[in-house]
């Protein structure tokens, strides 16, 4: 031990004698953790700032695995690295990069941010400090996406691509495949640089790049990165780029078909890492049916390799593939190889794939016998992907059914053999299919009599067949086989053994039993009279009982008839199906339905854009107020009087393009955003209310109009504006009123509303009436009125860990995709009102989900018919300041940026 | 992009992790420890590839250590695999013929060569010669530099 310094031991004699001093053990822990706490805060920047490259080494490694995000050492630390970043050692500053890299807080970006580009581009920097501060640019990216001006570097970073050492290119192309994401229009220029350096690295041989050959593959880390960044861009349109890219693609191909340089498996990995990225592309650019067919035999000789994991690779691609209208044809001649690979791979993963490609590669042709091969690999297949069978099967079913007896079939074959695994939306659906499918009734209840009479059979199976033998059993009671009397003994055999949900359907099958066949009357009678039904604990199945034992004793033949009447037929509308399979598996499904939306042609812009009138009340708005607008209306609408049957229907009339007409609650309507029930309007003769309901993408509004005049309104006319893009974003439905309220009358109006598509524009009610004043003079009302419906009214709330809320909030990371708002608090920041606020907004609240516990987090999916919308938003108080940030993330640009206008008002 | 590199031995003790996105304390000991469970029952013909959460697991096994990574759904699952395998070989260059107990002992050389080897969760260099080179020049930085330093002139030594 080297000799003591005495200065340097003072500290230390304290520490031995408060220890000595110190009581009990306890006490002496303490001291010892206070201790080691100095030494460690103390530690850090002294190490950091030692000009000894061990200490400045160790002090680095221990800041980037110790340090707390706010911490108070931070400015410190960031004082050493700045030092450090300027040092002449270049060994100094790559551990200075390192250090920023492996922080990467918002911090770091924004102090260093700024200085990294030059470091990047500078002709003085040394190579691997180069490489070093690309990444460290693209973690601070990643942290803090506005942290860069990529309009003023993009050329010069996009030359890197250029540069003669191939770790320079590597880390450059890294950073530029983050950037072009987020800017693709400055960073174009990479693209002709990204293919002639591929192309020249595809065309060497293996002893041209030395160094940076791999197991004789030449350079497979930066060909991959290379044909990664490609895949940010569309197929390049300069013909000499496209046919240089051709050229590399088909090139990459070709090898494929050489013999292998080695056995090592080295070899082959990076072989065939360049040859899945370039398939990638090719299946990106989507244009050369060429390609995707070459490609489509290669990975189909993959699918017999002894490698499993050229297997799983190939299974996945292929997927891909079958979705090109180009190569779908070439991965249906692999069909049998890859029901093979489900009946005979041993790893779960690798027969999921399989599963994943045959429902990818679906179509009319074969949906028959893929359906029954997964049918058959259900009965075997692991419980971990057991559900997500079901729906696809059912899926596939549905989508491809010619035949709805066969659809049939197979939903009531995925209930007897994977009963547990059918969920709800399964069973609903076959029901809804059937209802809707006159041609399928008797057949259904035919193949539901004969599953229930086998001796073991699965509750969702009673359940399917109660409803569908309610429905439709009267089809089949000509046969003596399955009389009146025997389908409900066989039914209520079942009775016992179900839970009490199953239970109740079964009593309202059993009271359709009384309307189909009235001579088992008194059989179900006495069923539902017995104690264990009429006395049931469950209010639900008791409730059940007693009013349909009172119903079929009191109601006449007739009435019964009426009420028990056959279930009229479904709204068409998406499969829920689909909707559950999407929510398993989010983003992938969103995208594809991004995808599918291009694809479609708008035909909906031409709605309102094509109606003469509305283009000619639309000037005219413009050139006047709104007072202009209401009386031409009157103009085109038939007077109120004349056409009662007309009143309160929706009017499709375009609203001015500069602005709504003036509209009397303009000042107060946003209280409305957070709360469901109020006073909309008031004054000395009317008070209107409002009570909103809403689920998923419907609402229903009910406005109270309350009369406080003496004397009766006339005339009184309730119409709703939904202007211009309105009109197709929102479907509303105003049930009709009579035209007159009576003195102190109130009386209520429903408007159902769908939410089509996501909306920023405010729904108008436009009120007229006559009334008599105090004076008994007859005056009239005109007034317009926001109606309280607002795009977060359709929040379905989101319940999600912190850990799912980050990775989602970093899933959503393009700049489009974020809305951001800072604004003063107009009310005292109290947390419980912020809360209540927060909690009627519709969304999920989320509790111990942000890192700072001021912060406010909350999850929801906005429903719109077309489209779910996640979103995400995130309030941050400082009460210091008083002011807010909020910040909002959703899958839709629009969405983001209406929430943020809407929320920050609430505050 | 990796999003974080994870080696643990064949009895399921974690060696060394780099994570290369935030994760907070719990849910990293989360991860870690459905990772290690899982990857430890799986067959040695099995796939090298898993699917966890929405993140693609790529890992192999070296004697009695394995190495795992966690990509994003884009990125390539092959390179990956190689990306472990030239980090295996570099540690086993500097150590000469790499076993558990040197990463043991000597964790922080294992987290200078990896943070040489890879940064941002991009690999930075893939050149055996220039890891190796920058690694040595750090090694000569330390032996030039006398036994005594920091610990003496604090008190500590």
């Amino acid at each position: 031990m080297p000799a003591v310094k005495g200065d340097g031991m003072r500290g230390l004699a304290v520490f031995i004698s408060d220890i000595r001093n110190c009581k009990s053990k306890e006490a002496e822990l303490k001291r010892i953790n206070k201790e080691l706490a100095n030494i460690r805060s103390k530690f850090k920047v002294n190490l950091l700032s030692s000009n000894k490259y061990t200490e400045k080494q160790i002090g680095y490694l221990f800041i980037s695995v110790l340090i707390e995000q706010n911490s108070e050492l931070m400015k410190l630390i960031i004082q050493g690295i700045k030092n450090d970043l300027v040092s002449r050692n270049p060994v100094h500053v790559n551990l200075a990069l390192q250090c920023i890299a492996n922080i990467g807080s918002r911090e770091m970006a924004e102090a260093f941010a700024p200085e990294l580009p030059k470091l990047l581009i500078s002709g003085d920097t040394i190579d691997f400090v180069k490489q070093s501060a690309a990444l460290c640019l693209l973690k601070l990216f990643r942290t803090m996406p506005e942290c860069i001006n990529c309009a003023e570097y993009a050329s010069r970073i996009v030359h890197l691509l250029n540069d003669s050492h191939m770790g320079v290119v590597m880390s450059a192309s890294s950073l530029i495949e983050a950037l072009s994401k987020k800017s693709p229009e400055d960073f174009k220029g990479c693209v002709s640089l990204s293919i002639s350096r591929l192309s020249r690295i595809v065309t060497s041989t293996y002893t041209d790049l030395q160094d940076y050959t791999y197991y004789f593959v030449p350079a497979p880390w930066l060909c991959v990165k290379l044909l990664r960044l490609l895949q940010n861009y569309p197929p390049p349109e300069d013909p000499s780029n496209k046919s240089r890219l051709l050229e590399c693609l088909e090139g990459i191909l070709n090898r494929a078909q050489d013999a292998p340089k080695s056995k090592k498996v080295q070899h082959s990995n990076a072989k065939n890492s360049v040859l899945f990225e370039a398939i990638s592309l090719i299946i990106h650019m989507d244009s050369e049916p060429n390609l995707l067919v070459r490609a489509c035999n290669q990975l189909g000789t993959f699918l017999s390799h002894r490698e499993t994991n050229l297997r799983y690779l190939a299974l996945e691609s292929m997927c891909l593939l079958a979705t090109s209208e180009f190569s779908h044809e070439a991965v249906k001649k692999h069909q049998d190889t890859i029901i093979n690979a489900l009946k005979t791979e041993r790893d779960v993963s690798v027969r999921q794939r399989a599963v994943d490609l045959l429902y990818a590669m679906c179509d009319r042709t074969n949906a028959s016998e893929i359906v029954a091969e997964m049918l058959t690999y259900l009965e075997t297949a692991d419980y971990s992907i057991r559900e997500e069978m079901v729906l696809k099967v059912a899926i596939l079913a549905e989508k491809y059914a010619t035949d709805y007896t066969w659809y049939v079939d197979v939903i009531l074959k995925l209930i007897r053999i994977a009963g547990d695994y059918v969920s709800e939306e399964v069973w609903y659906r076959v029901i809804q299919i059937v209802v809707n499918r006159e041609d399928v009734q008797g057949y259904a209840a035919k193949t539901c009599f004969e599953a229930l009479q086998k001796p073991a059979c699965h509750e969702n199976m009673v359940k399917v067949g109660g409803y569908i033998l309610g429905e439709f059993g009267n089809l089949i009671a000509g046969d003596q086989r399955s009389s009146p009397s025997i389908q409900f003994h066989m039914l209520h055999s079942k009775y016992h053994l179900c839970s009490i949900s199953t239970r109740c359907l079964l009593l309202t099958a059993y009271v359709k039993f009384c309307n189909l066949f009235p001579e088992i009357k008194p059989m179900i009678q006495d069923v539902l009279n017995t104690d264990h039904n009429l006395r049931n604990p469950d209010a639900e199945l008791q409730q059940r009982a007693v009013e349909y034992l009172a119903m079929s004793k009191i109601a006449s033949a007739d009435v019964l008839a009426t009420v028990l009447e056959e279930m009229p037929p479904f709204a068409e509308k998406e499969s829920s199906l689909l909707a559950k399979l999407k929510k398993s598996k989010p983003q992938q499904e969103e995208e594809n339905a991004e995808k599918e939306k291009k694809a479609r042609p708008s035909a909906v812009m031409a709605n309102d854009s094509s109606s003469s009138t509305g283009v000619v009340s639309g000037s005219l708005v413009d050139v006047d107020t709104a007072q202009k607008e209401h009386t031409l209306s009157d103009v085109f609408q038939p007077s109120p009087a004349a056409a009662s049957s007309d009143r309160s229907s929706v009017e499709m009339r375009p609203a001015s393009t500069g602005g709504d007409p003036d509209v009397f609650n303009a000042v107060d309507y946003l209280k409305f955003v957070t709360k469901n029930n109020g006073i909309l309007y008031e004054d000395d003769n009317i008070q209107i209310g409002c009570k909103l309901e809403t689920r998923s993408n419907l609402a229903r509004l009910g406005m109270f109009y309350g009369n406080k005049t003496g004397g009766a309104f006339t005339n009184f006319n309730p119409s709703i504006l939904a202007g211009g893009s309105l009109g197709v974003q929102l479907q509303v439905q105003a049930k009709p009123l009579d035209a007159v309220v009576g003195a102190g009358a109130q009386v209520q109006q429903l408007i159902n509303i769908v939410c089509v598509q996501e909306f920023t524009k405010q729904l108008i009610m436009h009120l007229q009436f006559s009334y008599h004043d105090k004076n008994s003079v007859q005056q009239s009302f005109d007034k317009c009125l926001y109606l309280p419906i607002f795009i977060n009214k359709f929040f379905e709330p989101t319940e999600m860990a912190s850990e799912q809320f980050f990775n989602r909030w970093k899933a959503l990371s393009q700049t489009v995709q974020e809305a951001q708002k800072i604004f003063p608090a107009k009310n005292p920041m109290e947390k419980e009102a912020i809360r209540t606020k927060l909690a009627g907004l519709g969304s999920k609240l989320l509790d111990d989900v942000d890192p700072n516990p001021e912060n406010y987090v909350c999850a929801g999916i906005v429903h719109t018919q077309s489209q779910q919308i996640g979103a995400l938003v995130r309030l941050e108080p400082n009460t210091q300041a008083k002011m807010y940030r909020l910040t909002i993330r959703s899958s839709k640009d629009t969405v983001s940026k209406q929430l943020v206008e809407l929320i920050s008002t609430q505050f | 992009m990796m999003q974080f590199m994870l080696l643990f031995s064949r009895q399921g003790k974690l060696r060394l992790q780099k994570w290369y996105t935030a994760y907070q304390d719990k849910q990293k000991k989360k991860i870690c420890r459905e990772l290690i469970t899982t990857i430890l029952s799986r067959k040695p013909k099995m796939c090298a590839f898993l699917e966890y959460k929405d993140l693609k697991i790529v890992y192999k096994r070296y004697a009695s250590l394995y190495f795992c990574c966690a990509v994003e759904e884009g990125d390539n699952e092959l390179i990956c695999l190689e990306t472990i395998h030239r980090y295996v070989e570099l540690l086993d260059k500097y150590f000469g013929s790499v076993c558990e107990l040197d990463i043991i002992f000597n964790f922080e050389k294992a987290y200078f060569i990896l943070d040489e080897f890879l940064l941002a969760g991009e690999v930075q260099e893939t050149s055996k010669k220039q890891v190796l080179k920058a690694i040595a020049a750090q090694d000569l930085l330390q032996e030039e530099e006398t036994p005594q330093g920091f610990f003496e002139d604090h008190g500590l030594g």
